[in-house]
């Protein structure tokens, strides 16, 4: 099978069983995306597939052929890091950083949905499409993400700088 | 996870005809709930067909001015779609109140309908559960049974069915169109989940390699104006105690033209609250019927030791939405 992964064409052949998550940090050795729960919960596998975040772990390999993803190790421009990349960093959006980069994923779809005016279950009225996304809307739509140390006040403060940006 | 086979069907009559002859297929969809079944060894298939290319991912609008949602729609789609939004917008606070956004990116509109009971007994194959292994008998019924049914169970089973989207649907006459073997077939989406009875192991009136291929809306001007309300152990991410969608019309003397409610989390399927109705339609929109009306609902449940909460709840709830929408500008 064919997976685009950072921009790169990968051909390999996969067990049925094999997710994404394991199909990239496996075979592909793509490591950044992380393993958490492994079951849909905690969003540290978070990767964007044609665009659309995603947990990885609960992805057939099979079911994605031909399918373009981004990880975390595609955000950064070279040595530029991505702007939520340097958010996080300038905030200090972490400790242990093993959500990180799931979080960073999920950061990154969760803006470009606010700007297509996709609501979220804090969206009082659904009639509008300009998103402002103030901290209640930011954590709502970041709560696919666990932060074990809980880092949270700092990641929204990154996500909310970008957001603004 | 135990080994299966991979195939992608060409069309939905050959993903019907795939699964239909073989004991051990299942249908993939967006595979949120599935796969990780499947890794709980509580799901089994020696065959997945994927069935995400083989059903329409589009909404579309009906002459007779309903809405047709394909089965492959995602629910992600769905929640942020204009018409849905304006139209009923119920059904989209109710998908935006289930799962996260990465989930709601994978799962689509037939298999939210299709997803499993999360009984915490169903999910763990060291457990005894009638519905993942008929006779075996249930460990919920005097274990933990906090979040499961309040009405409709059966001695065998006190599973809930979890979708939110599900109780909108409820609440608004859909249809599921189903293609099977022997042709198609509509079913009104609150015909499709069962109460358990004695076989807990149908989720569901479908028979062995029917697909949903859409889910029909019908033009309902009253769902304009309606509203999900969900209450849980936590802010987000998190499935129903208990949740109403509800939609209700009031004329000029403060008369209930019409109403409509569904309840989640309380039954096997979306419990559309048919007394409720009856006893709202015609009379005064006051808290004080609303509350009779809630408690003329839930005269039918059967409480556990440790969900009674849920009854009381279910009423707060029910008046609460209802208010909400009597009051609101």
């Amino acid at each position: 099978m064919a997976l685009r992964v950072n921009g790169t064409e990968h051909v390999l052949t996969v067990d049925t069983r094999t997710t994404l998550l394991d199909a990239l940090r496996e075979r592909l050795g793509l490591t950044g995306t992380k393993k958490g729960c492994d079951r849909g919960q905690c969003g540290a596998c978070t990767i964007l597939v044609d665009g659309r975040r995603i947990t990885g772990c609960l992805a057939l390999a099979v079911a994605h052929q031909g399918a373009s993803i981004v990880t975390i190790e595609g955000l950064a421009d070279g040595d530029e890091l991505h702007p939520l990349q340097a958010a996080f960093v300038e905030h200090d959006a972490l400790q242990c950083g093993y959500c990180t980069p799931g979080q960073i994923c999920s950061a990154v779809a969760m803006l470009d949905e606010a700007r297509r005016g996709w609501p979220s279950a804090v969206t009082e009225d659904l009639a509008v499409t300009d998103i402002v996304l103030d901290d209640d809307e930011i954590r709502e739509r970041m709560s696919g993400n666990l932060c074990r140390c809980a880092a949270y006040v700092n990641i929204v403060a990154a996500v909310r700088e970008q957001a603004a940006a | 996870m135990r080994p299966f086979r991979y195939e992608r069907a060409r069309d939905a009559a050959a993903a019907v005809e795939l699964v239909s002859r073989e004991p051990g297929a299942a249908f993939l969809a967006g595979g949120t709930n599935l796969v990780d079944l499947m890794k709980l060894d509580v799901e089994r298939p020696d065959l997945l067909v994927d069935v995400t290319q083989v059903t329409s991912d589009r909404i579309e609008r009906l002459p007779d001015g309903g809405v047709r949602i394909g089965a492959a729609v995602r629910n992600g789609d769905l929640a942020a779609d204009r018409t849905i939004r304006e139209r009923y917008p119920a059904l989209s606070q109710a998908l935006l109140s289930g799962a996260t956004y990465q989930l709601r990116n994978l799962a689509t509109t037939g298999g939210n309908l299709m997803q499993r009971t999360r009984c915490v007994y169903f999910q763990d194959v060291a457990k005894p559960c009638n519905k993942r292994t008929p006779g075996a008998g249930c460990a919920a019924r005097d274990g933990y049974h906090r979040g499961l049914a309040v009405l409709g169970h059966s001695p065998s089973c006190v599973a809930t069915q979890p979708s939110d989207m599900a109780v909108a649907l409820a609440a608004f006459d859909a249809t599921v169109r189903v293609q099977g073997r022997g042709g198609a077939r509509e079913i009104a989406l609150t015909d499709l989940h069962r109460l358990p009875g004695d076989e807990p192991q149908r989720d569901t009136v479908l028979e062995r390699g029917e697909l949903i291929v859409a889910v029909d809306l019908p033009a309902l001007p009253i769902a304009a104006r309606s509203r999900y309300r969900k209450v849980r152990d936590r802010a987000s991410y998190a499935f129903a105690l208990v949740s109403v969608a509800a939609a209700i019309d009031v004329d000029g003397e403060g008369a209930v033209r019409d109403v409509r409610i569904a309840l989640g989390g309380v039954a096997h399927k979306p419990w559309r609250a048919t007394l409720a109705e009856q006893a709202l339609r015609g009379g005064e929109a006051t808290e004080e019927s609303f509350a009779r009306a809630a408690d003329a609902e839930l005269s039918r449940a059967q409480p556990l030791p440790d969900n009674a909460f849920k009854v009381t709840l279910a009423r707060d709830v029910i008046v609460r939405t209802l208010l909400d929408l009597v009051e609101q500008p």
